[in-house]
């Protein structure tokens, strides 16, 4: 879509848009050059001199089990993320669907934990199962169970991801929410009228009307659980025990800034490059969907 | 009839107490971390690492919060709000202000470059700073920005999804206010100043809200330009007043300090709650 009346001249807009331009240039494109262009190269120790390596940091980066398994833990990461923060949230919004009263004030509360930063959430859960002090680690122990996140890599990811899910389930409630709201009655209505009762109604009518809203969702928060939860994993884990919950963005870190590994770091970065423009492209097409359904 | 269609879809009755009980309970587990946390800036060390804890506040509010806010462990939290609030207030403007003038530059003029620069803006949606971080590092510690507000902001503030917002609101400005304003032989940024920007009113605020929260919860990059502890942001801070070793967390402080650096995105959320879900859904088309 273009404007049919415009205005004339061409050296405002090059001054109005050059901010923007600048900006993009020196904070994105340029570093994306650099991280393009130093994974072509393994400094040497002192970091004086750097020798040219081809993809040979690529072929290290696929061939080394560490990175493999960083793979393997971001993919069990994200996919426990998605459905921990979208089953609740979807049953939250069917439940308040129901109410004609009252629904504002549990979206209201409900909205919070969206605005607690990815590291507070971390804070707080780290703290309700912290070994020494936690409230919910002491009350496992009472029953038998022996927590110790720090020990166990199992239980290290189970709590990475509910914290991470958290503030998910806020936003993606609203978005449920929303879409709920959006179902005509009258389709409903005469579903009940032909007798179909709840989740007879949910599972056919209800849950296809969702599925835009549901494939929206579904990407959106795996885009979430690659990038944004760095936070959360470095507050509670640091990404152990034993690598278990060290994930592809958590590896760029610890290799980059406390390993010094300049080289393979920045391969990771282009590889997580790869990994962002993929996602963009399936988010864009399924826009591209929506605005026609 | 209607009324007991409406009986069937919505509850009544029975029905209905049920479902608020199960809409309370979700609540009251959604809610239960923040609780925790308030309880325990409310209560005394002691009372803390000799678990169970208590699940009701105690009398020490005004202890843990002054000696956080005043005296903090490595720096006062006082000082980690307020850098906090330049940051998030400095993303939120800046990115604003960026993007309204490149979209209008987009939507309005026909200019040498002008689809090479719109590719070039959008190519920058895939481009998260957790992707970039040791080149873009790099850079600000070239220009000497470690360790200042704008080594904070400026990275963080090109957003190709505010101009995406604008560009598809100014589309939506009727073209006869364009063709009266240069009938009348207005400037094109009086025309921006008079027209656009007034009419763009409400989706500044939605958007303000929605990058405000963006601003304030970074975590990544606060943590990495930032190593004198007086320019801590809060979010990052937090996780700096644990000791290193064995040494225990002075908890209640540390749980002080998590509840003020949830206050402020809280409170934008939940009072412009409407202007929120309205920025949450543009900003996701």
């Amino acid at each position: 879509m273009e404007k049919r009346v415009t205005f004339r001249g061409w050296l405002l807009p090059l001054v109005l848009i050059a901010p923007q331009v600048v900006i993009s240039l020196v904070f994105f494109f340029y570093p994306a050059g650099q991280a393009i262009w130093q994974s072509l190269f393994i400094p040497d120790p002192f970091g004086l001199s750097s020798q040219y390596v081809g993809l040979g940091n690529f072929e290290f980066l696929l061939n080394d089990k560490f990175y493999r398994a960083a793979f393997g833990t971001t993919a069990i990461f994200s996919i426990l993320v998605t459905l921990c923060s979208m089953i609740p949230a979807l049953f939250l919004a069917v439940i308040a669907d129901r109410l004609i009263k009252g629904s504002g004030v549990y979206r209201t509360m409900l909205i919070w934990p969206y605005a607690v930063a990815p590291a507070v959430a971390g804070v707080l859960w780290l703290f309700m199962f912290n070994t020494r002090v936690g409230v919910i680690s002491w009350y496992l122990g009472q029953l038998g169970y022996d927590w110790n996140h720090v020990l166990n890599g199992g239980e290290a990811m189970g709590l990475v991801v509910v914290a991470s899910a958290w503030g998910r389930i806020s936003y993606n409630f609203l978005f449920f929410f929303a879409a709920l709201q959006a179902v005509p009655r009258s389709v409903i209505e005469a579903a009940a009228i032909d007798g179909a009762r709840f989740w007879r109604r949910f599972w056919t009518i209800v849950l296809p009307l969702l599925s835009p809203t549901t494939f929206f969702l579904l990407v959106v928060n795996v885009v979430y659980s690659f990038f944004e939860t760095f936070g959360v994993i470095h507050t509670i884990t640091g990404g152990g025990p034993q690598q278990s919950t060290t994930i592809l963005v958590y590896k760029v870190f610890s290799d980059g800034f406390v390993g010094q590994d300049l080289g393979s770091s920045s391969a990771q970065s282009v590889i997580l490059l790869v990994v962002v423009g993929l996602l963009t492209i399936i988010q864009f097409k399924f826009i591209e969907k929506r605005v026609h359904y | 009839m209607a009324r007991e269609v409406h009986g069937m879809v919505e509850k009544r009755g029975s029905g209905l107490w049920l479902t608020h009980v199960f809409m309370i309970l979700g609540v009251m587990v959604i809610f239960f971390p923040i609780w925790l946390a308030f309880v325990a800036s409310s209560v005394t060390q002691p009372e803390i690492v000799r678990p169970p804890m208590p699940l009701w506040p105690g009398d020490q509010l005004w202890e843990n919060y002054s000696k956080a806010l005043f005296s903090g462990v490595n720096v006062p939290v006082g000082t980690m709000l307020f850098n906090s609030l330049v940051m998030a207030i400095g993303i939120a403007v800046g990115k604003i202000i960026i993007s309204l003038l490149s979209a209008f530059a987009i939507v309005y003029f026909r200019f040498p470059g002008r689809n090479f620069f719109f590719w070039m803006i959008f190519l920058t949606l895939m481009l998260p700073v957790e992707v970039r971080i040791v080149p873009t590092f790099e850079v600000v510690a070239g220009f000497g920005m470690l360790n200042s507000y704008g080594g904070l902001i400026f990275p963080l503030i090109a957003s190709a999804t505010a101009t995406f917002l604008f560009r598809q609101f100014f589309l939506t400005i009727p073209d006869e206010l364009a063709e009266a304003a240069r009938v009348d032989g207005a400037r094109p940024m009086r025309f921006f100043w008079d027209i656009v920007v007034p009419m763009s009113r409400t989706n500044v605020a939605a958007l303000f809200v929605i990058l405000f929260i963006y601003g304030w919860n970074q975590y990544l990059w606060p943590l990495l330009i930032t190593t004198d502890p007086e320019m801590n942001t809060i979010v990052m801070g937090i996780k700096q007043m644990f000791p290193s070793g064995d040494d225990v967390a002075d908890w209640p402080v540390i749980m002080a300090t998590s509840i003020l650096a949830m206050i402020p995105p809280v409170i934008v959320v939940v009072s412009m709650q409407r202007l929120f879900i309205r920025g949450l859904v543009d900003s996701e088309k």
